[in-house]
């Protein structure tokens, strides 16, 4: 029961990193994209879909909060401010795609809100995840790191390169969605966006090492682990031909699985903690009866048919993004 | 616990639910309202149910977008503010929320896409069956939430084992009968929300004298359906104000303003409570009829607030002053669509200027019933987050502190602020458009530049004389 929800979690979160990855990242390139035209085409590629790829991170919280109500409860209150700062961008970039089809003057108000929401939003995940990985302060399993407890140099690069990231993997759903001029500066946009990620990910293996953070002996002690930059390191060159071969299709699922492998690495290196080093999976699990009542409806049923409502929406919405008729 | 952080977060889940249950409120309402419209369009194929769909539909996307960013936040607002309540009642609250989002959201916002821009790309069976999908994900939804705070006002089916609350009857906590009144209650409420929002539409167009038929149809609508609700309404309040009663006698003695015991008791319509004194000043009461109410009797004992000690008393006038705001706004409403439902079969609702003037000013009363309702059931609910289990006080997260509250507080009023005030103004422009303002390329079914040119096609609704 356990390992099911920690599967689903780890799932959801997955889902979640890709879907809403794109779109967060969609609208940090907003802010690149100097006409309005070129702004309202982006935007198109992502309205019919933003609200169910945010609604991912809200059943990634709950089933934290149902089946780890421990980890749940440790974790959000010591991200007091990265998660309140990131919910209030994501509320500003939401609303922002209502609004902005209803605004006449007060237009610029949004894309603002817009792209600022997705720096915000992006940059607090990343953030929160450095910090997880480099350790918070815990006494007895009491968070005693204060309110900035969680901002250090090591989880503001994270933050910075979470946003490359998402950018990166929004980039390769414009080329994928996208004809014309937003296709080709998108394209135009991947190799500097890739290097900054690949850069990232330079710095952040030396600062790890340099720091001796003990999350690295993980990785001798499981060799196995090194297949995922290995993965990882495959799709990078599959991306880069295809850019180079002006393919649309490829690219996004090439950096989608770049971002798979790095999860994937993250993830087995914190089993069997939840929280490293301070809780692990079975610590923070809820009672079998929560775990148990979950399963047999949410979890069994309900979820293959939540997969199915993102299968259904995104066949609706397949292909090249048309201007819509009448709405934005 | 830092009292200040405490108070502070105690203001912050306020503020956040209270902005949020305005939008959800209206887009339960609305949303079954589109699926009844899409229906009659694609059955009786008459042009104005799809040109008040449409139009109702842009207004239904703002506030569904502010719902769900302003839902997000709730998600999350447990485990930040109130880590301790979230450990202890995570293996039961946590259930039920992930059943919420696994069951609600996610249909909701997987068939929003396409109810707000699939209508070219899927049949017509498909984009009904699209629209009720997001009716019944709002509704379940709504179910979900009532089951959670139920469970918060009467805390069943549970044991408590090393600081947790570990369910043992699933059962009694999704279908005790405390669910079943709160869950109709808040759902009627919402379908009055939208019932009320669509007549004052219709009303403010006819004071206004243009798009007659479109108004005619929502006058018509909205009016009908709060008459024949309203009632229903009202009964549904009576059987949760028993279940306060039965399980929540100190909040049922707030709402009542009673200090002491009675026997029979006189029910206090209005006063000022005061609690220094613990007596009431310029009360109006009416002898007997207290026990009335509370126990269908005419000789019952109820019971008073001196009889709880006071650090389990609730706070008094917010839920006295919240309970009879609402029931008030209750009959007002009640009244109005009477009347209104009445002039409207007698061909004479149209020359009623001041009725309809009456019902376009009534649009706020459905939000401050739900508001006061709400602030009665949990300010009622003092001084425990978990009934008679878990303080309040006890429930918040320990180490939080006065500055990061402060902070984390005004950054939520100052964007709450900020989207609330250009949605309402957006949403105001919309309406104030109306049907014909549709924004873009015409659709494809004839959209009336002129309204009569409907109303000629609907007799029943025309009137001599405009």
């Amino acid at each position: 029961m356990v390992t099911f929800w920690v599967a689903l979690l780890a799932i959801s979160i997955l889902i979640y990193l890709l879907l809403d990855g794109f779109d967060l990242g969609v609208g940090m390139l907003c802010g690149l994209a100097r006409s309005e035209a070129k702004r309202e085409t982006m935007l198109h590629t992502v309205a019919p879909v933003w609200d169910g790829n945010e609604t991912w991170l809200v059943v990634a919280g709950v089933i934290m909060w149902g089946a780890f109500p421990l980890a749940y409860a440790t974790v959000m209150s010591a991200f007091y401010i990265p998660v309140i700062v990131m919910l209030l961008g994501l509320i500003l970039r939401g609303v922002a795609f209502e609004f902005r089809s209803k605004a006449l003057r007060s237009r610029w108000i949004w894309d603002v809100s817009f792209v600022a929401g997705s720096f915000a939003a992006s940059f607090m995940q990343g953030a929160m995840v450095g910090a997880l990985v480099e350790g918070l302060q815990f006494s007895n399993g009491d968070y005693v790191g204060g309110t900035f407890g969680w901002l250090t140099a090591f989880s503001a690069l994270c933050g910075i390169g979470l946003c490359f990231g998402y950018s990166l993997l929004g980039a390769c759903w414009l080329v994928r969605k996208c004809d014309g001029l937003v296709r080709d500066a998108a394209r135009r946009q991947i190799p500097p966006l890739a290097i900054g990620v690949l850069m990232f990910l330079i710095v952040v293996f030396a600062y790890a090492l340099a720091e001796h953070l003990p999350i690295l002996q993980r990785w001798t002690d499981r060799p196995y682990l090194f297949l995922f930059p290995l993965i990882g390191a495959g799709a990078a060159a599959v991306l880069a031909t295809s850019v180079l071969r002006h393919d649309d299709y490829w690219p996004f699922h090439m950096v989608a699985l770049i971002f798979a492998a790095a999860f994937g690495t993250l993830a087995l290196s914190f089993w069997p903690y939840m929280i490293p080093f301070v809780l692990t999976i079975d610590e923070a699990a809820a009672p079998h009866a929560s775990l148990a009542f979950m399963f047999w409806g949410a979890g069994l049923f309900v979820f293959p048919l939540m997969l199915l409502y993102v299968a259904v929406g995104y066949r609706v919405f397949r292909g090249k993004s048309v201007q819509a008729v009448d709405h934005y | 616990m830092d009292p200040t952080a405490l108070l502070l977060s105690r203001l912050q889940f306020a503020f956040t639910i209270s902005f949020h249950i305005i939008f959800p409120a209206f887009t339960i309402g609305l949303a079954a309202w589109l699926t009844v419209l899409e229906a009659m369009h694609q059955y009786s194929g008459r042009p104005v149910y799809r040109t008040l769909f449409e139009f109702w539909l842009k207004i239904f996307g703002v506030a569904f977008g502010m719902g769900v960013v302003s839902g997000v936040v709730m998600a999350f607002q447990f485990g930040t503010n109130w880590s301790v309540l979230s450990k202890m009642s995570g293996p039961i609250q946590g259930p039920l929320l992930a059943y919420e989002t696994f069951t609600a959201f996610m249909l909701e916002a997987g068939f929003f896409g396409i109810l707000i821009f699939g209508r070219p790309r899927v049949p017509p069976w498909f984009y009904l069956f699209s629209t009720a999908m997001v009716a019944l994900g709002t509704t379940l939804s709504a179910f979900w939430i009532m089951v959670n705070n139920s469970w918060m006002q009467v805390p069943t089916g549970y044991v408590l084992q090393n600081g947790q609350f570990v369910p043992d009857d699933w059962a009694q906590i999704i279908f005790n009968r405390v669910v079943w009144v709160r869950f109709p209650h808040m759902l009627l409420a919402s379908y009055l929300t939208g019932a009320f929002c669509v007549a004052a539409t219709g009303a403010w167009y006819l004071l206004r004298r243009t798009y007659r038929a479109e108004a005619h149809v929502m006058l018509r609508m909205g009016l009908a359906l709060a008459a024949a609700l309203l009632p229903l309404q009202l009964f549904i309040g009576h059987l949760v104000g028993d279940y306060v009663h039965d399980y929540q006698p100190a909040k049922f003695a707030a709402i009542e303003a009673r200090w002491h015991d009675e026997q029979p008791a006189s029910e206090v319509l209005i006063a000022i409570p005061d609690s220094s004194t613990e007596s009431n000043r310029y009360a109006i009461s009416i002898p007997v009829l207290g026990s009335i109410i509370a126990s269908m009797s005419l000789s019952s004992k109820e019971v008073g607030l001196s009889s709880f000690a006071p650090q389990d008393r609730p706070p008094v006038a917010i839920p006295f002053f919240a309970f009879r705001i609402m029931v008030g706004c209750g009959f007002v409403m009640l009244g109005l669509a009477w009347l209104g439902t009445w002039l409207g079969l007698k061909h004479r609702l149209e020359r009623s200027r001041l009725l309809l003037w009456g019902i376009f000013l009534s649009f706020p009363l459905p939000w401050i019933a739900i508001l006061t309702g709400w602030y009665t059931a949990e300010v009622g609910r003092q001084p425990w987050t978990v009934y008679g289990v878990l303080r309040t006080a006890d429930a918040a997260t320990p180490f939080l502190t006065a500055s990061a509250a402060t902070a984390s507080l005004i950054l939520f009023v100052a964007v709450y602020a900020f989207i609330f005030s250009f949605g309402t103004y957006y949403i105001y422009r919309l309406l104030r458009a109306g049907p014909a303002g549709l924004s873009g390329k015409p659709l494809d079914v004839p959209v009336p530049n002129r309204p009569m040119s409907l109303a000629d096609k609907m007799p029943t609704i025309v009137e001599a004389g405009e």
